[in-house]
């Protein structure tokens, strides 16, 4: 087993004088949940395209569960499932007719278990009945759910689902989120892009922030959150007396409110706090430790919203 | 579904034909292609009904295969393909390998059997073997419609051909299917191009026009006659040549060079479309 599933480094492409992906050194360990973030247009379907040897790149390289690409694609794409920038399917056949083309192109997939495999991966995405309809006449949130399951046509070491949640409402996008749940603990690792912080906290162990091309910051999620300050907030009738203690305890930007008083933890261990303001006889009604948001992180580290970038 | 499972996958077939058998099913199935065989099949229909209610007689160049008709059923299909050479043949040719790449890459399916992974080596082989049993199956479409109609409303028996001498029915057959043959092996070198041209663009009804617009500016130069020194190299000057095997004996040369023209064609174009297509950023 390769330590790592997608590798990639110093990846960058340029089209023309634009630079889309500049320089990213992205490492998702095997079993790893990835959350690929960014705003639309941050070079991560570009960065997608070139993981999957669509797009050449300008420099640098790309591993794929150890082995370069495109060159070893013919060995370790069939081991990948990919959703790449929504769904693209045949408009006048079928579902089933469309997955079944797919499968017909591979050249390790045993013809004899073809339509046993695509109903089970149309069954996965809860699409069984709809299977005999022509494409056309599918959904938006349909014919995601077709992507995901032409991904899941064979088993799979890597998926890489990019915004797999588009169109989905949602009840579909808690399916995804599931789905994605199982496909990891079934072995699996998993890239996931989004533009949708919220959605990708809950599913990912890892993160990589993509921001204008460049890869800002990579790690665990908890790494990841603990370069953002964590604050402390203590519920109290005597707001002036808490935020004294607190900044005796070496809290920083402490502010009192409507009964509460509030600060950054930086270096001090919570459980102190509490201590602290019983000691100080100050009545403790409340106690929270907020842990920013990815997207309180994604603000301090480029300095901006997660808006699209130009 | 486990990582172990995944690991013991078999080894990629060396042969596999499914991916053929699914493109041509994808060719055949469509209502477009379906109605433009009807179209095909059409004009030698139009050519022995018209004949039969009236008395024969063209002038012309090509092959007179009109004034034959009356006298053996089999001509119908020689006169129907030499109709629908110089514009009904080529259009669906140019539809079909117009739309091989291109329409794939314009409905996004290009990234998704590229990455199933289909290598692009192997892709195009596919879609060129498409487009040639497209290409044939479109002339068999018109001779079989052309030669049974033909011997219902004409009859068969022995065959006159073009140089007056007599050869028998079977014989017939065997030179009617033999010009079919270099009809499609034409319209396949024709589709060469097309593949070449449909690689170049995400736009398949771009690529068709600019197909068409190829073959016909070759017609249009192969009747300009300043510029004869060209035409051996023009991709449709040995077309008609086809009417030879209705000569006694088979006039050859133009016929073996019509079908080195073709070779050359077809491998010129399809080296251009791997070359351009194999590292070709996908971003479609």
């Amino acid at each position: 087993m390769p330590p790592t599933a997608v590798a990639t480094t110093g990846l960058t492409k340029r089209f023309g004088h634009q630079v889309a992906v500049d320089g990213i050194d992205l490492e998702a360990p095997v079993g790893a949940v990835y959350g690929f973030l960014g705003p639309n247009g941050s070079g991560k379907t570009t960065t997608i395209r070139m993981l999957l040897g669509l797009v050449a790149p300008t420099a640098g390289g790309v591993r794929i569960l150890g082995e370069p690409m495109p060159a070893g694609a013919g060995r370790v794409l069939p081991r990948v499932g990919a959703l790449v920038e929504g769904p693209a399917f045949h408009p006048y056949l079928s579902g089933r007719a469309n997955l079944a083309r797919l499968d017909a192109a591979d050249r390790t997939s045993d013809p004899r278990t073809s339509r046993r495999r695509v109903d089970a991966a149309l069954d996965r995405v809860g699409l069984l009945a709809a299977a005999g309809k022509r494409y056309r006449a599918y959904s938006l949130g349909m014919r995601q759910r077709l992507a995901i399951g032409a991904a899941l046509l064979q088993p799979r070491d890597l998926l890489v689902l990019d915004e797999p949640t588009n169109g989905l409402d949602p009840q579909g996008t808690r399916e995804v989120r599931t789905l994605v749940g199982s496909l990891a603990d079934e072995g699996s690792t998993v890239l996931v892009s989004s533009h949708l912080l919220s959605e990708v906290e809950q599913m990912c162990s890892h993160v990589g922030v993509m921001h204008v091309g460049r890869l800002l910051a990579q790690g665990t999620v908890t790494d990841i959150r603990r370069t953002t300050d964590v604050g402390a907030t203590i519920e109290t009738d005597q707001p002036q007396e808490a935020a004294r203690v607190l900044r005796e305890l070496g809290l920083r930007d402490v502010r009192t409110g409507h009964g509460s008083a509030t600060g950054v933890l930086g270096e001090v261990a919570p459980e102190k706090v509490v201590a602290a303001c019983v000691h100080a006889g100050i009545p403790v009604l409340g106690f929270r430790v907020e842990s920013p948001s990815l997207e309180d992180v994604f603000v301090s580290l480029t300095g901006e919203g997660f808006d699209v970038s130009g | 579904m486990s990582v172990a499972e995944a690991v013991r996958r078999p080894r990629p077939r060396v042969v596999s034909t499914r991916l053929l058998r699914s493109e041509l099913r994808l060719i055949f199935t469509r209502r477009r292609n379906i109605a433009g065989m009807g179209v095909l099949a059409a004009v030698p229909v139009l050519i022995a009904v018209a004949i039969r209610l009236s008395s024969p007689g063209r002038d012309g160049g090509g092959p007179d295969f009109f004034s034959s008709v009356t006298e053996n059923g089999l001509f119908v299909a020689m006169a129907a393909l030499t109709l629908e050479l110089p514009l009904f043949l080529p259009l669906a040719v140019a539809a079909i390998s117009g739309d091989s790449v291109a329409g794939e890459a314009n409905l996004g399916t290009l990234r998704y059997l590229l990455v199933v992974p289909v290598a692009r080596a192997r892709l195009l082989g596919v879609k060129y073997a498409a487009i040639a049993v497209f290409a044939l199956a479109a002339a068999m479409v018109v001779t079989t419609v052309g030669v049974v109609l033909g011997l219902v409303l004409f009859g068969g028996g022995d065959m006159t051909l073009l140089s007056g001498s007599q050869v028998g029915f079977l014989s017939g057959v065997a030179r009617v299917l033999a010009a079919t043959c270099y009809i499609a092996a034409c319209l396949s070198a024709l589709g060469a191009v097309g593949l070449f041209v449909s690689s170049l663009t995400e736009q398949p009804i771009g690529a068709t026009v600019a197909i068409l617009v190829f073959s016909t500016a070759s017609f249009i130069l192969d009747s300009i006659p300043q510029v004869s020194w060209l035409h051996p190299f023009l991709l449709t000057h040995h077309w008609l040549a086809f009417g030879d095997l209705f000569r006694a004996p088979v006039a050859w040369d133009g016929l073996t060079s019509g079908l080195y023209v073709a070779a050359a064609y077809a491998a010129v174009f399809w080296l251009a479309a791997w070359a351009r297509f194999l590292t070709k950023d996908v971003t479609s």
